[in-house]
């Protein structure tokens, strides 16, 4: 058994994540009103001393340490950088936006804390630090997703995430008691070799309780009916971070989780199968009739999400699974940033008519657009196509080529509600007046993500190199 | 310098696109000057060629070795014609008067780029490349439909694109599906061709070919899988139909001789009957629709499948036996490449010149106009000889290819052959009554100011009629070119 003993020194990103959420937190108590704003700087700096302390993760001599309930694999590495990276990108893209907001310094506290909590999510290997993880990056987002309090959309927002989440996470707990009643473990390591002899049908439950959980967290089918209402009415730069950090996570520890049950087949293969393709198909059924582009993104989100699950059915069974599902989840997380981030810049305007024209009156905000849309329907030589050619390769490799399949007639369905954004964009003609654009922040967390999807699309020989080596505990 | 064709267009678009605005004239003498650099370089490289069964001038650079993914472009017999057909029709296209609604950044910029991808899809000698510059097409062209479409444009060009990125996905699972039969996994052609890493039965081996034959069908197009044609050619600017019916619709050609007639020869020897029967009906129902057209854009988008129809039908007798029949099969294929070729040439002459009525008239339809020969002499005179060329005159490109096609395919498929040659004859039909309805006939009165084709627009034709002729009264050099290529495919 893998242990690992308990050093501080692995965990020194989440340590920094955490002392810097709390001093974040005594600094907008004592700061003035006007110097509230340097909680945003501050809060950049946290996030990339965190980054930098993954330094003392890399190369850990065991996947795991804290006894074992803790992973410091690869994919803990990759999980923290991308949650990281988005967090300083929702960062940017709040500093103006909340500009107004006398509260606005304990809003990169909460941020903060809800990225420890994805954090924590993509490295948990024990069943009690998953609940932790969930449960942090929860609370914190509920309130994230109110932020505006006297906007009776984000507090319908808020209600509908928070109801869905508590009983989410209430199905989520039963099947972690019922694992562990089986397992008599809640270490995954140990999992693996204890539930062999267990029951099918108990740990089908058991599994599917959990899964419940954490699709709420992945927004994927069944509890996804939040991600739409958050996406159009929480704060439209929380609304970019909350349908991407936590799916991160959650993704990281479903795979982690699926890995840990036993080599015979108990049937969660063709489970998660199940789940990646109602809920691909049915985002995107749902996000062709929308006409708010906020909403859109939402659908087009839960869709996502179910692309990257074929990378948790394919596990195990192709080597290209767990890099395909972190570069793919990265593309995205980009390309959700960049999405959002040009709503940011134009001061949340959502209704996909007040687009037309934007090619001629904003030309890099439309080209933006370009750039995201195409990258999430996986169109070269953006990162989402080299995600997704990964992803449609382990799953064909795993024996699911229906599933890529269906996935990549998704891909053509997804096609046409982006168009229905991009084509009003270059073909209409523009109002009469122009849209207000928000400032040099949003702008940098609009392009800046943008530019990557480009980048890592052309050069992605060294990502795909590096994550090729990526270890999964317990895989 | 295969890669300076690409990349000369490629970096041209943007920087057009960052031109001033208003620098209208400077946008356009850029823009055209840079799409004629592939054109030249495809005339060093069509010299330096030496012919043979494998490509050349081969520029390789590792891309994502991880992937086994190469950044690789070479030519061959079969692309390098398709290279040079591109190379011509970009320029030419792009030369041609079209109002561009203010917009000249963004058009060249998109012809520029579609110029890159396109002869991207035709050089590249690696499937990851070839799926990239494939879907960067379709990228570019619904753009160029959608923006300087007419009619109904922004529905035709989403319906261009949700179809053919259908294909293009299907194409992308084929494309994985072989990558993952080869061992060590990689996207190399010629590894490929060389290795074919399939057997010829097995299911696995057909659902992969099931999936290049609908990227492929759909792309050509061949019926049932054309809907998309029609409406696309007829919305589109009239050089955006040139460059998709002589460009775009030869990548599905061309893919069903790279990848599916090399690259998994015993499987296509199995379903390749059932492909000459989908190209026969091609035929057939190309011309017996075109037949009921009276939008003039409509009748040549169906001609279009038709001819498209013709070369499957060589490639699909190249590949229907295994062995045997080397020198039928050899022409066959021949013929299927110049055809290509051939059909590039004249259709891109009959699109710019509806799009030149179209700018005139305001309208396609054929029983408008009458007598326009009488006004427009140099108009009428073009559309003679492309038509004429189209229904395989003697003398001109297409009649070369026609009987090279039919004379391969006779001792593979001789029914088959006699069926076809009825869509042919329908052919003839159908463009002596369009030049009838068209040209000849009484001037109508209100056509009595019909300019007749600018210097511009008779300069192009010239550039793409002069070489049909060239080719139906001298074909040799072409022939010899993509014979080398194709005697070593059939296994002569």
């Amino acid at each position: 058994m893998s242990s690992g003993g308990m050093s501080l020194r692995s965990v020194l990103p989440e340590i920094v994540l955490l002392i810097g959420a709390l001093g974040i937190l005594l600094f907008a108590l004592f700061a003035s009103r006007r110097a509230q704003r340097f909680a945003a700087h501050l809060s950049l700096l946290v996030l990339a001393a965190s980054a930098a302390s993954t330094w003392f993760v890399v190369g850990a001599s065991e996947p795991t340490t804290f006894f074992g309930a803790y992973a410091v694999d690869g994919a803990a590495v990759w999980g923290k950088l991308i949650i990281l990276a988005t967090t300083a990108l929702a960062v940017l893209l709040s500093y103006e936006w909340f500009a107004a907001d006398p509260r606005r310094g304990e809003l990169y506290t909460l941020l903060l804390l809800s990225a420890l909590g994805a954090v924590l999510l993509a490295g948990a290997t024990d069943l009690m630090e998953m609940v932790l993880g969930i449960l942090l990056s929860s609370a914190t987002g509920y309130v994230l997703a109110s932020y505006h309090r006297r906007s009776a959309r984000a507090a319908e927002a808020a209600m509908k995430y928070y109801l869905l989440g508590a009983l989410a996470t209430g199905f989520m707990v039963f099947g972690v008691v019922l694992l562990f009643g089986m397992g008599g473990s809640t270490l995954f390591g140990a999992l693996r070799v204890s539930l062999g002899g267990a029951d099918a049908w108990a740990l089908a439950v058991a599994v599917g309780l959990v899964a419940i959980g954490l699709s709420f967290k992945i927004g994927a089918f069944p509890a996804y009916a939040w991600v739409p209402d958050v996406a159009d009415g929480a704060p439209a730069p929380m609304a970019a971070f909350l349908t991407a950090a936590p799916k991160v996570g959650a993704l990281i520890v479903l795979a982690r989780l699926a890995a840990a049950l036993p080599a015979a087949d108990v049937g969660w293969r063709p489970l998660i199968a199940v789940l990646a393709a109602v809920t691909m198909t049915l985002g995107n059924l749902a996000a062709l009739r929308q006409d708010d582009v906020r909403r859109l993104l939402g659908w087009s989100s839960i869709s996502q999400a179910g692309y990257a699950l074929m990378a948790v059915v394919a596990l195990g069974r192709s080597d290209l699974a767990v890099p395909s599902l972190i570069y793919f989840v990265g593309a995205y997380v980009l390309g959700n940033l960049a999405a959002f981030g040009v709503v940011v810049e134009l001061r949340g305007l959502a209704d996909r008519h007040l687009y037309n024209g934007l090619s001629r009156t904003r030309p890099w905000l439309a080209l933006t657009l370009v750039v995201v849309f195409l990258s999430f329907v996986g169109v070269p030589p953006l990162a989402g196509f080299v995600g997704k050619l990964g992803l449609f390769a382990a799953t064909i490799e795993a024996g699911y080529t229906w599933l890529a399949v269906l996935a990549a007639a998704n891909s053509v369905l997804s096609l046409a509600y982006y168009l229905r954004v991009l084509g009003p964009a270059y073909l209409g003609q523009p109002g009469p007046e122009v849209a207000a654009t928000m400032g040099r922040w949003a702008r940098m967390g609009t392009y800046v993500p943008a530019a990557a999807l480009l980048v890592l699309g052309i050069a992605a020989q060294p990502l795909w190199h590096a994550l090729a080596g990526a270890g999964l505990f317990p895989l | 310098m295969l890669t300076a064709m690409i990349a000369v267009p490629l970096l041209g678009a943007f920087v057009v696109a960052f031109l001033p605005r208003e620098r209208t004239v400077l946008i356009r003498r850029l823009a055209l000057g840079l799409s004629f650099v592939p054109l030249a370089l495809t005339l060093v490289v069509w010299l330096r060629y030496s012919g043979g069964p494998l490509p050349q001038m081969i520029e390789s650079v590792p891309w994502i070795p991880a992937l086994g993914v190469g950044y690789k472009v070479g030519v061959d017999g079969f692309s390098l014609p398709l290279v040079a057909l591109s190379a011509l029709l970009f320029p030419v296209s792009m030369a041609y008067p079209l109002d561009l609604l203010g917009r000249e950044r963004t058009y060249y910029g998109f012809f520029l780029f579609l110029e890159a991808a396109s002869l991207g899809v035709f050089l590249a000698l690696d499937l990851f490349l070839f799926f990239v510059f494939w879907d960067l097409s379709l990228v570019g062209m619904y753009f160029v439909i959608a923006i300087w479409g007419h009619g109904d444009a922004a529905r035709s060009a989403i319906k261009f694109f949700i179809y053919t990125l259908t294909g293009s996905l299907a194409l992308l699972l084929a494309i994985i599906g072989l990558y993952l039969s080869t061992s060590p996994h990689t996207f190399d052609m010629i590894s490929i061709i060389q290795h074919p890493p399939l057997p010829g039965d097995g299911l696995r081996a057909s659902l992969i070919f099931l999936g290049f034959v609908i990227a492929f069908v759909i792309k050509s197009p061949l019926a049932p899988l054309h809907t998309w044609l029609p409406p696309a050619h007829v919305d589109a600017p009239g050089p955006g139909s040139a460059i998709l019916a002589g460009v775009l619709l030869k990548m599905g050609t061309y893919g069903f001789i790279r990848i599916t007639l090399q690259m998994m020869p015993d499987t296509f020897r199995r379903y390749a009957f059932a492909l000459a029967v989908l190209a026969v009906i091609s035929i057939i129902y190309g011309a017996l629709v075109s037949l009921a057209q009276s939008n003039l854009k409509r009748l040549i988008a169906y001609t279009s499948i038709a001819h498209m129809g013709l070369v499957v039908l060589g490639i699909a007798a190249a590949g229907g036996v295994l062995v045997g029949a080397v020198d039928a099969r050899r022409i066959a294929l021949d013929g299927a490449t110049l055809g290509m070729v051939s059909h590039g040439l004249i259709t891109g002459a009959l699109f710019l010149i509806s799009g030149s009525i179209y700018a005139r008239a305001g309208t396609y339809e054929m029983d408008e106009f009458g007598g326009l020969a009488s006004k427009a002499r140099t108009m009428g005179l073009a559309t003679v000889v492309a038509a004429f060329a189209s229904l395989g005159l003697p003398g001109l490109a297409q009649f070369v290819s026609d009987v090279e096609v039919f004379v391969g395919a006779f001792a593979i498929y001789p029914v088959l052959v006699v069926i076809s040659l009825v869509g042919m004859v329908l052919l003839a039909a159908l463009f002596l009554r369009m030049l009838k309805k068209v040209f000849l006939g009484p001037l109508r009165e209100r056509w009595q100011s019909m300019r007749d084709l600018d210097g511009v627009e008779t300069a192009v034709m010239i550039s793409l009629l002069v070489p049909t002729l060239i080719i139906g009264v001298f074909p040799a050099w072409l022939i010899n070119v993509i014979d080398a290529t194709a005697r070593a495919v059939v296994g002569g």
